[in-house]
């Protein structure tokens, strides 16, 4: 590669291609000793302190990699491979000191050793430049190599310059996160060379470690270079998930269902009042107005129930949602309305959710007209499920009102077993719970009631709560934001809420908004209404946007990547399987489709194929209707472009969900999408 | 729609006058006039006089013309229709050119009364006697716009049973009876105005409304209320209280009430006389969602059912709903697709055909033929044709299910079995 080439315009990409070349020894093509190179390239790394601490512009970093081609694997995490001043949360004395520390440093030091390292030293110190050169000389000692040796060596192999401006990405968290510093991953690294060089050397702690061993790798085996590559991608994601999440609570988000008055807002009313994330004053408030209006059962409801409407109707409309911890995770319940009519809603909820809890209603001919007579508790549970919900908590309520009786509580279980069974639930992952919302009984503490004691000896709610599993995070995938709420935010812009399906959001981030495909520019996020810098997927979070009008964002969009985007298609082909339906359903037949939050109508344009049900294998082609519970392969045409994924590409935005007239006809998965 | 006279020799050839009352007619019109048939209407047409010192001049004058329809033009929302053909007939404008050219060159020059560069040519022609008077040539292309309430004269060469049942039903003066509807849920909503052969989407009303958040309920109720505004003045704006019978406001939830609540509080505020006198035509139904396609819900409803009884909308609906009904309980009497119907019919066994009017709209005249003599034959074995406006919620959906369908009187296994459905229309 040319030098004069990157004396101007030198770009990150070129840094990667320089990556790249690295394999096959630089120094062939030009004979420089990296010191003199140092002095004539343009270190983008360096020149950034200096400039971007006035201008606060980062923005140039990003639109480079918009220019990027689509296939390269690794461009989203680009976009975060630079030293981030602003993350650092300096204030500006301290920066200046910061500046002036780095500048005495790189005189003696040189190029050599990585602005991050150089800033991770000095802030340890306090700004103190002695000792952190002390520091910094005696690691480089440590690893039996000191730096004038670099400095001076006349065939050095690489430039350091691209190493350093790769690096940025993980280290920027460990600045955050004093307690992994770089000593201890700079040896993890040496460590890993042997397993796959590829990946470690350009996010190397210092340019010394290990030079020989990952450039033979390199020469002899270009393609275990590929694979690691990919690798790293994947890595990268996960390192700063642990480092900002490692030490946290997990967040766990539970959606509460069942049939219209089974109690779910009540029963999570009370739990949260019992945790005492209700205060007492407040609680005291509702019970005086709830019977005022002579409704006073419904005073823990209120707690979840806020509009005026749903009070004074005393049902949930619209899914309500609050926090509370347990000993292990950080749960976020989203109470959902159990009303037919609100169904909407409650899919918007539950494709939020990573767990369910299925309230059912105890009392004798309550219980029977919730789960037989065309009640919701049956379509909530086959509708959760269909939206990607493994593991199922069923709340036995109101069993105070049957005096504790075992022989109910057993009934309703087996009952709902076998139903849930065929719904496709695992039995393993299906927990079943009695208690009473109104009472509080077996919420947070065990029972105290003689009658259920006799017979029961299992967890209260909150530990089965507790005890649920947090599914896999697609961190590393690229990202896709799904737009539930949008609201105008405090001070200027608006807000878009939603929940990541995949991959991170940082601060600053350039995300484009589907299927319109304008860009904008993440100004700030709010995870539970408090601030953060980054936001990984399975979180819910409140993301303040720039740069695109409030007008032209409406529920069911996706903020996607701006490199890896989202398809935006207006026909796709789905596998579908039938619920129980009236009607058949035939080709033209005009349905509704449910896609995360987003609600359209759509026509069946294509009936397919008709399948077995558990081989797969296709039964009939082209059918003329499909009946009660059969499976087919359709496309499906939406009166207006979406955002949907492959189900084997992104899980989460590939279902669907098709409903007529206020029921669910099919759930879906989308197997082929057609641009 | 009036009928003034009907002329039609043994053979189906003959013409028909007619005089469009209201808007609904035009749709009538515009499924009775296929291309080739030729129309009669009065219009307004620029013309070009020449006076003998040769200066010429053009101006408008209101005329008769007969073109030749070539083109066919239906504006749903305006309910206009423009039909484009040349000119067929000589009247006191148009004139036949002087024989000593040909046609077609002298027509290349003047048809196009807009332009005036021709104007050359017209005194050329002028000075070497080759016209005295230019107006209006023969086989000039002209548009007609059809008028509410001016006569116009069609001409077909075959009057078939479909047309003819068209005029009849367009001329039938019972079955008039407008409804508007507003279907809608939190944050969409459509206002449509139902008439006895058409479904017309006068205002989409689509708003984001943010959802309620804690401790932030306000937004959300501004939001509501944005809305709810939006929809009142979409009320106001297309709905003519003086025409439709009723209003049906449909809804998932409250949110009917809350805005019929809201609706009358604001006309009370305001003090506005349309929506308070008017405040019986409402009602108020359920439906699953505010897209279009729940007008059918909408349209089922018994209290529905009985204020609009006996519309077409209505009636269709339902037809669609046994169809749907029969398929699902004996799918071997219920079929759909063009194959499988002609196949029953051949057995006789159709009891009920039904198909949309888009295919009688179609060019080819010969699949036309073949869909009359289906029509036909299905009535002539004692069977009941529906014709479905493709202007309705029902309509549509069964033009996407290939426009044709049929409830058979025994079952066809057999049929069902014969694969390969003829390839599909996309």
């Amino acid at each position: 590669m040319a030098r004069h080439r990157n004396v101007r315009n030198r770009s990150y990409s070129d840094d990667y291609d320089y990556d790249d070349v690295y394999g096959h020894s630089v120094e062939e093509e030009s004979c420089l000793s990296p010191s003199d190179a140092a002095q004539w390239m343009y270190d983008p790394s360096r020149n950034r302190h200096a400039i971007a601490h006035f201008m606060e512009g980062r923005d140039d970093i990003q639109e480079e990699v918009e220019n990027e081609t689509i296939d390269s694997p690794h461009t989203p995490l680009e976009r975060r491979e630079s030293i981030d001043l602003r993350s650092l949360n300096l204030d500006e004395d301290d920066e200046a000191k910061l500046m002036s520390c780095l500048d005495e440093l790189r005189n003696v030091l040189g190029d050599t050793i990585s602005d991050n390292t150089l800033i991770q030293s000095v802030l340890k110190h306090h700004f103190d430049f002695t000792k952190s050169l002390d520091e910094i000389l005696n690691k480089n000692k440590k690893k039996d190599f000191t730096k004038p040796t670099i400095q001076f060596e006349p065939i050095t192999h690489v430039t350091p310059a691209p190493i350093i401006s790769t690096d940025g990405a993980p280290k920027i968290i460990a600045t955050l996160e004093p307690k992994s510093l770089n000593v201890v991953k700079g040896f993890k690294v040496e460590q890993n060379n042997k397993l796959s060089s590829g990946p470690n050397t350009p996010r190397d702690q210092s340019p010394a470690t290990g030079r020989s061993s990952p450039r033979l790798q390199h020469q002899s085996n270009e393609e275990s270079k590929v694979v690691a590559k990919q690798k790293e991608n994947k890595l990268d994601p996960k390192v700063q998930y642990n480092n900002e999440r490692g030490t946290e609570k997990d967040h766990l988000y539970i959606v509460v269902i069942g049939h219209v008055d089974a109690g779910k807002s009540t029963l999570m009313g009370r739990l949260l009042c019992e945790m005492g994330e209700v205060s007492q004053r407040t609680l005291h408030k509702y019970e005086q107005e709830s019977k005022k209006i002579g409704k006073q059962s419904f005073m823990y409801a209120w707690v979840l129930d806020e509009t005026g409407e749903e009070r004074v109707r005393g049902i949930t409309m619209d899914v309500g949602r609050a926090q509370f911890e347990t000993k292990t995770k950080r749960v976020t319940i989203l109470d959902a309305p159990g009303h037919a009519d609100f169904i909407p809603n409650m899919i918007t909820g539950a494709a939020q959710a990573d767990v369910a809890l299925l309230v059912v209603d105890a009392t004798r001919g309550e219980f029977e007209s919730g789960f037989d007579l065309g009640g919701q508790t049956r379509e909530h549970a086959l509708l959760v499920r269909s939206l990607g919900v493994g593991q199922l908590a069923v709340a036995i309520n109101k069993l105070d009102t049957s005096n504790w009786s075992e022989e109910r509580f057993n009934e309703i279980t087996k009952k709902l077993k076998s139903f849930l069974k065929q719904a496709g639930f695992k039995e393993a992952d299906v927990t079943f719970v009695p208690c009473s919302g109104l009472t509080g009984e077996n919420l947070v503490k065990p029972p105290s009631e003689s009658e259920l004691l006799k017979w029961y000896s299992g967890p209260c709610l909150l530990d089965v709560v507790d005890k649920f599993n947090i599914p896999e995070r697609p961190i590393s995938k690229p990202l896709r934001m799904s737009v539930n709420n949008i609201f105008k935010g405090i001070g200027s812009g608006f807000c878009v809420a939603g929940r990541i399906e995949t991959g991170v959001l940082n601060k600053g981030d350039k995300v484009l908004v589907c299927p319109t495909k304008e860009p904008a520019e993440v100004r700030s996020i709010f995870i539970n209404d408090l601030p953060s810098n980054v936001a990984f997927a399975g979180d819910q979070t409140s993301v303040s946007l720039s740069g695109v009008d409030m007008q032209n964002v409406s529920v069911g969009f996706i903020l996607s990547d701006p490199v890896l985007t989202v398809p935006v298609v207006s026909r796709f082909e789905s596998r579908i399987v039938v619920f129980n339906v009236k009607a058949p359903i035939t080709k033209g037949y005009p349905v509704l489709i449910h896609h995360q939050s987003l609600v359209e109508s759509a026509n069946i344009i294509k009936l397919k194929a008709l399948l077995n049900k558990s081989t797969g294998e296709v039964l009939k082609k082209k059918p003329r209707c499909l009946g009660n519970n059969s499976v087919a392969v359709v496309d499906i045409e939406v009166c207006r472009p979406i955002c949907v994924e492959k189900y084997k590409d992104v899980k989460e935005l590939g279902r669907v969900m098709l409903r007529v007239a206020g029921t669910t006809i099919a759930a879906g998965l989308i197997t082929d999408i057609y641009p | 729609m009036k009928l003034l006279f009907k002329s039609i020799e043994k053979d189906g050839c003959g013409s028909i006058g007619l005089v469009p009352e209201e808007p609904e007619d035009m749709w009538h019109a515009y499924n009775l006039i296929a291309e080739g048939d030729s129309v009669t209407a009065s219009t307004v047409r620029k013309v070009q006089t020449e006076s003998s010192t040769g200066s010429s001049t053009s101006n408008r004058v209101r005329t008769v013309l007969t073109i030749n329809v070539e083109n066919i033009d239906f504006d749903t929302q305006a309910c206009v229709l423009r039909l484009k053909g040349r000119n067929i007939v000589e009247n006191q404008y148009v004139k036949e050119l002087d024989a000593h050219l040909p046609i077609s060159f002298l027509q290349s020059f003047l048809w196009d009364d807009e332009c005036d560069l021709h104007r050359p040519m017209l005194a050329f022609f002028r000075a070497t006697n080759l016209i005295q008077t230019i107006s209006v040539q023969m086989g000039a292309y002209h548009t007609l716009d059809l008028e509410l309430n001016r006569k116009f004269t069609l001409k077909k060469v075959l009057w078939d049973s479909v047309a003819l049942e068209r005029v009849e039903t367009a001329c039938d003066p019972a079955a008039t009876a407008d409804v508007a509807a507003v279907v809608m849920q939190e944050g969409l909503a459509h206002v449509c105005l139902i008439t006895p052969s058409m479904t017309l989407v006068r205002s989409k009303i689509d708003i984001t409304i943010p959802r309620k958040r804690k401790g932030f309920v306000q937004q959300h109720e501004k939001g509501l209320n944005k809305f709810y505004d939006a929809v009142m003045q979409g009320i106001l704006r297309h709905v003519d209280f003086s025409i439709v019978k009723c209003v049906i406001l449909a809804s998932p939830g409250f949110v009917k009430d809350q805005f019929f609540e809201y609706m009358i509080q604001q006309a009370i505020k305001t003090d506005n006389k349309l929506l308070i006198d008017n405040k019986g035509k409402f009602l108020l139904v359920k439906a699953s969602s505010g897209f279009k396609h729940s007008l059918k819900e909408v349209l089922q409803e018994p209290a529905v059912m009985a204020k609009i009884s006996d519309t077409k909308a209505a009636s269709e609906v339902k037809l669609l709903e046994n169809f749907y009904m029969m398929l699902q309980l004996e799918p071997a009497k219920a079929f759909y697709g063009k194959r499988h119907v002609i196949k029953a019919n051949e057995a006789q066994a159709v009891e009920t055909l039904m198909i949309s009017d888009k295919q009688f709209r179609c060019q080819d005249i010969q699949q036309r033929k073949e869909y009359v003599a289906l029509v036909d034959s299905v009535r002539e074995n004692g069977g009941e044709v529906k014709i479905f406006s493709s202007m309705h919620v029902s309509g549509e959906q069964l033009d996407q299910l290939t426009g044709i369908a049929a409830i058979l009187r025994f079952p066809m296994p057999e049929l069902e079995d014969s694969e390969e459905e003829d390839s599909d229309t996309d």
